[in-house]
């Protein structure tokens, strides 16, 4: 029987940074979406540099930035109690930046794609912005919330490198899946290996297509 | 009881063009926009609107101010209170007709207007339809039934009909022009119909480059402009194509594509796309039952 720590760890990292990364990305993508500022493209720059920028140099950063040694680090870490280097809170935080464009890219492309009127209309009929966004918009661009959660759910699952530079290997606490796999592939234990591996596989597979079906109507058959 | 001047520097397919137009409406007034495109028109109803900002200028409403650029005031499109009808409908798509309407309620408005608007726009059958079900005839209706839920007292409608075909256009025509006198509102039209700017309005601005050409009755302007002929109709240029020494004009009338003869000087001004004024003076027409 393997251990599921790792497993249980991978999804409980990646359902937590998608969670954050919902609530960051709608505004996030809102705003690249509407605006017309000059500082547009550097964000924008930005948020989508971890598609590719290797993970090693993201975590190598962080790993820099949030190391007690420094300051920025020593002032979370007195301030607010947070030691983000090999911890789970450092991994939550590293994750949101590595699937940032996974989340941002669909949900920013869903704004751009909703017709101008609707938006007009509904201010127009008096509501604010908020409530426009909350009852109007949203509801309309189900897919692209859908893709950019379980992109990011998926891609977070997928990490490696960044989880390695700046969690290790702490078991039940940075210790996520594909670090179990790549141990047990050094210490020659192909067997379990093999089995983190096949459960990965099979639950990205699932999820991934279940996106597919869903945004390509193939379900609607079923619950009209 | 709306007082505009408004200015603005538009970029057209044409090139940049000053906007620069100044006109009043009595409370009632049915004005059409009236001109090519590219001239102005819809930006006029958007700078009415909130939705897009003047350079320069004003707009009053009842004394009101709600856009001064001198005072720097710019009363958003939440607080101006007035019905938009769209091209494209704008109908929100993740709710039924009745959810659509009901969106539209204010704080503590009272829900009776909405029964009332599904009767008037005849949406009864279609409540709890969504949108994407119904044709474009019925979306319209929804949108201005959406639009009359705030009882606004101004109305803008921005050329509302022009993906409908005859029938259904004829029918909107009827429903606006029933609602425009039953909750006496002033509305503003943008139209390239003739036959639709003769039925609603009573007033029109012809605009050409961002310039108001004329003010008249809608009556006026198309009866001066036409030709004492036995036949005439308005169409659109489709076609010019040179045929050894004369050219050949092919003109949409209605749905029939017409083809007429000219010569090198009556083309000179022309161009695809232009509207053209077709009469027949010396012929006797024909006609054949089917």
């Amino acid at each position: 029987m393997i251990d599921w720590a790792p497993l249980i760890l991978t999804f409980k990292l990646a359902i937590i940074t998608t969670l954050l990364l919902l609530c960051i990305a709608i505004p996030l993508a809102y705003w690249l979406a509407n605006s017309k500022k000059r500082i547009k493209p550097v964000i924008e720059t930005l948020v989508s540099m971890p598609l590719v920028l290797p993970p090693t140099v993201l975590g190598f950063y962080l790993l820099i930035a949030f190391s007690p040694a420094n300051g920025f680090g020593q002032w979370l870490n007195e301030n607010l109690g947070l030691q983000l280097v090999f911890s789970f809170e450092g991994l939550v935080f590293a994750s949101i930046i590595y699937s940032l464009p996974f989340m941002v890219h669909p949900i920013q492309s869903g704004f751009a794609n909703l017709p101008t009127s609707i938006r007009e209309a509904s201010y127009l009929l008096g509501k604010s912005r908020f409530t426009t966004l909350w009852r109007v918009l949203l509801p309309n661009m189900k897919p692209a919330l859908l893709t950019g959660i379980v992109l990011s759910f998926a891609h977070t699952i997928g990490e490696f490198g960044v989880v390695l530079m700046i969690g290790g290997n702490i078991p039940g606490e940075t210790k996520v899946a594909s670090i179990t796999i790549y141990d047990e592939v050094e210490a020659l234990n192909y067997g379990t290996a093999n089995t983190y591996s096949i459960v990965l596989f099979v639950i990205t597979f699932l999820i991934l297509l279940t996106v597919y079906l869903v945004n390509g109507g193939y379900l609607k058959q079923f619950w009209k | 009881m709306i007082v505009a001047a408004l200015h603005k520097k538009l970029w057209s397919s044409e090139g940049e063009m000053n906007l620069e137009v100044e006109f009043s409406l009595e409370k009632g007034d049915f004005l059409t926009l009236y001109g090519p495109s590219g001239a102005g028109k819809t930006s006029i109803l958007r700078m009415l609107a909130g939705l897009l900002n003047p350079e320069a200028g004003s707009i009053k409403v009842d004394g009101k101010t709600w856009f001064d650029a001198n005072t720097k005031t710019n009363l958003p499109p939440q607080k101006r209170k007035l019905g938009f009808l769209f091209q494209d409908y704008a109908l929100f798509p993740n709710m039924t007709v009745g959810q659509n309407l009901c969106f539209a309620l204010s704080k503590g408005q009272n829900a009776q207007i909405v029964e009332e608007l599904l009767d008037i726009m005849e949406l009864r059958a279609m409540t709890d339809r969504k949108p994407d079900l119904l044709s474009g005839g019925q979306k319209q209706r929804v949108a201005l039934a959406r639009a009359l839920v705030p009882q606004p007292e101004i109305l803008l409608l921005d050329e509302p009909l022009s993906a409908l075909d005859g029938e259904m256009r004829s029918r909107l025509q009827d429903f606006i022009l029933e609602a425009h006198q039953r909750f006496n509102l002033t509305t503003v039209l943008v139209s390239h119909d003739v036959g639709e700017i003769l039925k609603m309005s009573d007033t029109m601005l012809v605009l050409y480059e961002g310039k108001i050409l004329k003010r008249s009755t809608p009556a006026d302007f198309f009866s001066n402009k036409a030709v004492s002929g036995k036949f005439q109709f308005t169409g659109e240029i489709l076609d010019i194509t040179q045929q050894d020494f004369i050219f050949v004009i092919s003109v949409l009338i209605g749905k029939n594509l017409v083809k007429v003869v000219a010569d090198e000087s009556d083309i000179r001004n022309l161009k695809i796309g232009d509207k053209v004024l077709v009469a027949s003076k010396a012929f006797n027409p024909m006609i054949q039952k089917l």
